[in-house]
Order: C-alpha cells, then sequence, then structure tokens
C-alpha cells in the first residue's frame, strides 16, 4: 500500500511541465513574468494612443461608445459574471446616473423658484452624488431582489428596468422633460476648466475605464471577489462557508449600479442631452451581448467584448466595411471549420464555380432577372458583377431569399459528413446573394443581425467567449 | 464540563413528515462522534439543523449559547463548520479559492480597502494565503503544488472529498461535521481518510461529530455512536454496544433477521 497522502502524479508536475512545448513554455513563463499592472498600462497606451491619430468626429464617437460600452459591460460583469444574478434591470442604473447627472448641470430645476436658471453643479461634486445615489437605489433593488434567484430574478428586473423609463416619462414631466428629454446640458466642468469634445470624453472614459479596470482586478482577487464567485457556483455551500450571501447580493447590485451610473453621467455629458429611449432594452441586450461575447465573469473579457460589438457595429454601418466583415467572416468560418485543406479548397472552388454558372444559366433564361447590380460598392462591385443574380426589382426578391437563407443554414447545421460539405455550397451563395441584394441596403439593420449571426457563431464555437474560461455547472 | 454542542429535544417536521422528534445529542470536547441509520433516518437533516440551513423546535446550544435561529454563515462563524455527503465545492474556483474563500468570516477588509490594497486588506491577503497552503499541507501531497491554481471542477473525487474538509477547516471553526467523508471511496482512500479524522483531532483539536455508512470506518474512529431512526435516537454507546443492539439490527435489516438470512 502507498504511503499516506503521496501522490506521484503531483510528484512529477514539475518534470512534466519542463517537457511542455518550449514555445509554449515561453509564453506560459512571460505571461507569469509580465504582472497585471503593465498589461493595463499597456492597454492604457494603446488607447491614448488611438486618441492621438488625429481622428475625425466619427472615429471619436467609435472610441468614445467603445470605451463607454466597456465600462457597462465591466459593472454588469460584477452582477452577472461574479456573483451571478441574471440583472435586466441593469440598464436602468445607466439611467439613473445620465439623468442624475442630467438634473444637476441644466435648466432641469429651472421651473422651481429656489433655483431660476436651474442648478449647475461642477462636476466633481455632481458625480459623487450620483454614484452615491446610484449605490443606494442598487441596495433597494437588491434588497427587493432578495428572495429570488434565477429566471425569477430576471423577470422582477426586467420590470425595474421598463419602471425606470416609465417614471422618466410620467413623473415630473415638466422637470425631467418626459419623452422630450432633457437637453443643453452642461459639459463636464471645475471652475473655468471645460471639456467640450467627443475626443476630451473618450480620455475621461478611458481614465475612467483603466481605473475601474485596476480597482475591479484588485476586488477580484480579494475576499469580496472570492465571495462573489463562490455565491455564482453555489449560494448554499457560500453561505455555510461563512459568507454572508444576502449582503453580498446586495452588494453587487449596488457596485453594479454604482458602475452604470458613471458610464451615465459620462455618457450624459458628451450628448448634451438625455432621452428616455436611450436606456431602453435594445441597449440592455447590446451590453449582454458585450459581455457574453467577451466572456464573462473576466475583466479582460469584458472589457474587449465592449470594444468588439460597438467596433463591428460602426463597421457594419458603412458599406465597405461591412462587405470586408461579411466575406471575412465567411472565409474565416470556412478556414476554421472545413478540414483538411482539400476538402476547404475543393468547397471554395465549388463556391466559385457555382456562383458563375448560376449567373450564366439564369442570365441564358431570362435577362431581367440579372439586371440589378450588387449593393456592395468598391472593387466588390466589381468583382461580384457576373457572380451574384440581382433582379432590377431586388426588394422583395431580397426578402424571399432571406427566409431561403435561413432555411439553407438549418438545414447545413443538420447535415454530416460530406453532405455538409456539399450543401455549404449553395449555402454560401444563396448568402452572397441576399446580402448583394438585401442585407446591404439596410446597414441599420443589417447590422443587429450580424452581431446576432456573430453571437450564435461565437457560442456555438467558443460558448466561454472570446477571453472567458470554460465554466462548469454540475459534475 | 458543558458539551461543546447539545441538542435539547429537536423537532422538526416537513408538512406532515417527522424528520426529527425529540432529538437529544451531545458532543463533548475532543470527541468523535458518530451518527448512523438507514437512508432517510433524518441524519443529514440533523446536519442541516445545526448549521442553520433549518430551524427546529427545541434548542441547540454551542458553547452553551442557543444557535438557533442563527442564519448559517453566523452559526459556521461561532466554529461549527460542515461538509456536504453530495460534495458542494465552489467547482469553479481555484482548489486555493475554495479554502480561501472560506476565510470569509473572519476577514475584515472591506470592498474599498481591497480595492486600494490598504495595508490591512494587503496583511489579510498575506495571512489568508499561508493558511490556505498550511490547511491544504494537511492533506499530505495530494492537495499541493501545481493543484492550487486548478479548478476544483478537475479533482478526482475523493480529492474533492478532502478539499471539502480542506474547506470546512478553513472557516476557523473548532468543530467538524462530516457528512459521510467516506462514501464512494474505495477500500484504501477509505483507510485514508480513517486515519486523516483520527489526525484532525490529534493534530488539530477537533471536535467532530460524523456521519457515516461505512461501520469500518465507524469502528475505528468514534468514541461513541449515535444510532437514528425515523427521525429518533434509537440508542447511543460504543460501537458494539450499538452495532449489537436489536433496535438498530431492526432498523437496518427489518424484524426477525433470522429469516432474512435464510
Amino acid at each position: 500500500m502507498a504511503p499516506i497522502g503521496v501522490d506521484e502524479w503531483v510528484a512529477q508536475s514539475g518534470d512534466r511541465r519542463e517537457q511542455q512545448s518550449r514555445g509554449r513554455a515561453l509564453l506560459a513563463r512571460l505571461g507569469e513574468r509580465i504582472g497585471w499592472w503593465p498589461r493595463l498600462v499597456l492597454v492604457g497606451l494603446v488607447a491614448f494612443g488611438y486618441g492621438h491619430l488625429g481622428l475625425n468626429i466619427n472615429e471619436a464617437n467609435v472610441g468614445f461608445n467603445a470605451v463607454l460600452y466597456a465600462i457597462l459591460a465591466l459593472g454588469l460583469n460584477i452582477v452577472v459574471g461574479w456573483a451571478g444574478l441574471l440583472d435586466l434591470g441593469y440598464i436602468a442604473f445607466f439611467g439613473f446616473g445620465a439623468y442624475g447627472y442630467a438634473v444637476f448641470s441644466s435648466h432641469a430645476f429651472g421651473n422651481l423658484a429656489l433655483s431660476a436658471g436651474g442648478v449647475h453643479l461642477p462636476v466633481i461634486a455632481t458625480i459623487p452624488i450620483v454614484l452615491v445615489g446610484a449605490g443606494i437605489v442598487g441596495v433597494i433593488i437588491g434588497l427587493v431582489a432578495l428572495r429570488l434567484s434565477g429566471d425569477y430574478l430576471a423577470i422582477v428586473t426586467l420590470f425595474v428596468g421598463t419602471a425606470f423609463v416609465e417614471a422618466v416619462n410620467n413623473v415630473a414631466p415638466g422637470t425631467l422633460g418626459g419623452n422630450n428629454g432633457l437637453f443643453g446640458l452642461d459639459g463636464f466642468h471645475v471652475g473655468s476648466a471645460r471639456i467640450g469634445t467627443t475626443l476630451g470624453y473618450y480620455y475621461v472614459a478611458v481614465i475612467a475605464l483603466i481605473v475601474l479596470m485596476a480597482a475591479l482586478h484588485l476586488l477580484d482577487s480579494s475576499r469580496t471577489g472570492r465571495a462573489w464567485r463562490a455565491l455564482r457556483d453555489d449560494p448554499l455551500a457560500a453561505e455555510v462557508m461563512t459568507i454572508p450571501v444576502n449582503a453580498m447580493k446586495v452588494m453587487a447590485f449596488s457596485f453594479g449600479a454604482i458602475v452604470a451610473a458613471l458610464a451615465g453621467t459620462i455618457f450624459a455629458a458628451q450628448q448634451g442631452s438625455v432621452f428616455p429611449t436611450d436606456f431602453q432594452a435594445p441597449v440592455l441586450i447590446l451590453i449582454y451581448a458585450c459581455l457574453v461575447l467577451g466572456g464573462a465573469g473576466g475583466i479582460a473579457g469584458a472589457v474587449l467584448g465592449g470594444i468588439t460589438v460597438t467596433v463591428a457595429q460602426a463597421l457594419l454601418s458603412s458599406p465597405l466595411d461591412s462587405a470586408y466583415l461579411f466575406y471575412g467572416l465567411i472565409i474565416v468560418v470556412l478556414v476554421a471549420r472545413v478540414r483538411p485543406w482539400q476538402h476547404l479548397a475543393a468547397v471554395i472552388a465549388a463556391i466559385v464555380g457555382f456562383g458563375f454558372a448560376t449567373h450564366a444559366i439564369v442570365g441564358a433564361i431570362s435577362h431581367t432577372a440579372i439586371a440589378g447590380s450588387p449593393g456592395s460598392v468598391g472593387w466588390f462591385a466589381t468583382v461580384l458583377r457576373d457572380y451574384v443574380v440581382v433582379p432590377a426589382n431586388a426588394r422583395t426578391y431580397g426578402n424571399v431569399l432571406y427566409v431561403v437563407m435561413i432555411c439553407a443554414l438549418i438545414l447545413v447545421a443538420q447535415l454530416k459528413g460530406i453532405r455538409r460539405l456539399i450543401a455549404v455550397v449553395p449555402t454560401v451563395y444563396i448568402a452572397v446573394c441576399c446580402w448583394e441584394s438585401r442585407l446591404i441596403v439596410d446597414p441599420g439593420i443589417t447590422a443587429q443581425i450580424m452581431i446576432g449571426a456573430i453571437l450564435i457563431v461565437m457560442m456555438g464555437a467558443r460558448p466561454q467567449g472570446l477571453l472567458g474560461t470554460r465554466r462548469v455547472e454540475v459534475i | 464540563m458543558t458539551p461543546v454542542l447539545e441538542l435539547d429535544r429537536v423537532c422538526l417536521s416537513f408538512g406532515g413528515l417527522r424528520a426529527l422528534h425529540e432529538l437529544d445529542l451531545h458532543v463533548d470536547e475532543h470527541e468523535i462522534v458518530s451518527v448512523i441509520g438507514p437512508n432517510g433516518a433524518g441524519k443529514t437533516t440533523l446536519f442541516n439543523v445545526i448549521t442553520g440551513i433549518y430551524e427546529p423546535g427545541g434548542d441547540i446550544r454551542y458553547d452553551g449559547k442557543s444557535i438557533v435561529g442563527h442564519s448559517p454563515h453566523r452559526i459556521t462563524q461561532l466554529g461549527i463548520a460542515r461538509t456536504f455527503q453530495s460534495l458542494r465545492l465552489f467547482l469553479n474556483m481555484t482548489v486555493k479559492e475554495n479554502v480561501e474563500a472560506a476565510t470569509y468570516g473572519w476577514t475584515h477588509a472591506t470592498p474599498i480597502e481591497s480595492m486600494l490594497r490598504l495595508p490591512r486588506a494587503r496583511r489579510e491577503e498575506r495571512e489568508v494565503d499561508a493558511f490556505a497552503e498550511e490547511v491544504l499541507a494537511f492533506f499530505g501531497q495530494r492537495l499541493q503544488g501545481y493543484r492550487f491554481d486548478q479548478p476544483a471542477y478537475s479533482l478526482s473525487y475523493a480529492n474533492r472529498r478532502r478539499l471539502e474538509i480542506a474547506r470546512a477547516m478553513a472557516t476557523g471553526a473548532r468543530m467538524l461535521l462530516l457528512d459521510e467523508p467516506a462514501a464512494g471511496m474505495n477500500p484504501n482512500e477509505t483507510h485514508e481518510i480513517t486515519e486523516l479524522i483520527g489526525r484532525l483531532r490529534a493534530e488539530r483539536g477537533y471536535t467532530i461529530l460524523v456521519i457515516e455508512h461505512d461501520m469500518h470506518v465507524v469502528e475505528g474512529i468514534s468514541d461513541r455512536v449515535v444510532a437514528l431512526d425515523h427521525g429518533e435516537k434509537i440508542t447511543e454507546g460504543s460501537f458494539n454496544e450499538v452495532a449489537n443492539h436489536p433496535e438498530v439490527i431492526e432498523a437496518y435489516l427489518g424484524r426477525n433477521p433470522e429469516a432474512l438470512q435464510k
């Protein structure tokens, strides 16, 4: 019998490490060597570098939004990623922060006798007031939600999110502006110093993001962070292991609320106005998409998710960039999923050949069926002119093709082996035709569809998100 | 001397089902007491009642003070930690984090202190780190070295059982409630866990209440054995007294065991 407590597998772990391939060992050692804060400094440098590229207003806007959504995803990560509470009312705290900033920095209180001309506090006073307020509201919502978990918590918090918009619309419309929103907000100002440009707010947001990342990293590796993650894995075991689960839940809500409110104040100041529609379900879904895509549970994942989703949205709203994204995605998926390379080459050749052949055949039958031109611009249009089938009136045709494309995709997902490879060829062709005839014409809607498609592909290929670690629920 | 743990006419019902009925039990300082009984006898319910998951009728005293009505995290903080029969580790946390998470009750740094790494937070982190490694070292090499940073789900079944005990130890408790520590283990590992429970008392001074089905383990570790059935105490005493008690045999095998043997 082996002596008690001796484990050969453990004893040999050092040797096994040595045997690892040298490249991987080197990478691992490099990762250990570079601590978290040099990496954070690097992120900061990259972010500030982006600001110095001489951005036009559009690019500055994209940068600002990317950082804003990164902050929002970080806050959501506290509640959802760490504490495991499915909070659908998160968006209300974003709104609370924005409206909180708005009422203290505008004419909102101008109709009250004691403050003709409104309240215009300096930003160093407004932000603490708003954050403390958000923390308190977070505690109250947390207390209400304490007895609920899972789906039930989601339903109740969803109500909270909706209630916020209704409250803004109907309570004191004279002060909060109701549907019309509040506008003419002050920018961030301390004394005579004032931030007036989007680029300026970009830097403010970057500083906030870097500080938050550092603070949350330290929190994550502290007793509080461990308690949250323990609570997510097993609330009962956490409670029995001296963790006051109820207090931790309330604390998670409150911290998430504070981060969201901080994002809200920056957003309101940058926009110069706030409207109830800025804080409704679509924005919430986008924040969730950021977190899920990047990988819930990690700081780097949340930030990367926020940046990826925002940048993808911006790219998708420009016809040329969105074409790159669309065709790039097709090629990446094909390369990643079709093995070995002989099959890949055959599939790509078949896709190219299939398209030109179809175009020729359809053209021979009816000339009007190919009278339209592809929706893409630039060299895509030149290349694809003799490839895709686009009739003169492409709208109805594109709608039908969209449904056909979805059916074809479902079919591909059901097939296996060589049949799947064969089915991929017409499916890709249908997708290209659909894209050129219909999707690219409405970039706004297409952006949403594409993000949805990216998420679906992502969840299939890597359910833990870009930087997430795979989680195990019960073994 | 007052017992460390004392149950006084403890009752608990689920609807019409009497899970525990007028149960008296006491565990003295540095004593190892085993609870045995057939499935559904109320053994795990007994643990749930002691650790505050259910609130019973009657009284439960720890160190002479009533703990009925306290929340579970408070009771563990007072000094009674448990393991679970159906292993409830924090599977997605590392081995070391599992142990460190259980130190929440005796550390005090607020989130703000942790975010700013103020002196108290730093000092506590160092203490927790050293303490976790020390607790894990109690299990020999099993939970050492590179295993510190492995997620708990990657552990074997026996190592998960060990980690559960380590986690209970990390709460700083004086008394351990072990729910079937040898369940699902092979004979080798069962032998090891028997020695381990002995060492928990000898080296660490724990008072231990243990539920166990494996009679070799029960015989090997117990100062005293308590037999439960239908939520009531049938008998208690030394292993031999209890094992040969006619009502215990009846509870396990049914009436007239000779008939079964034919």
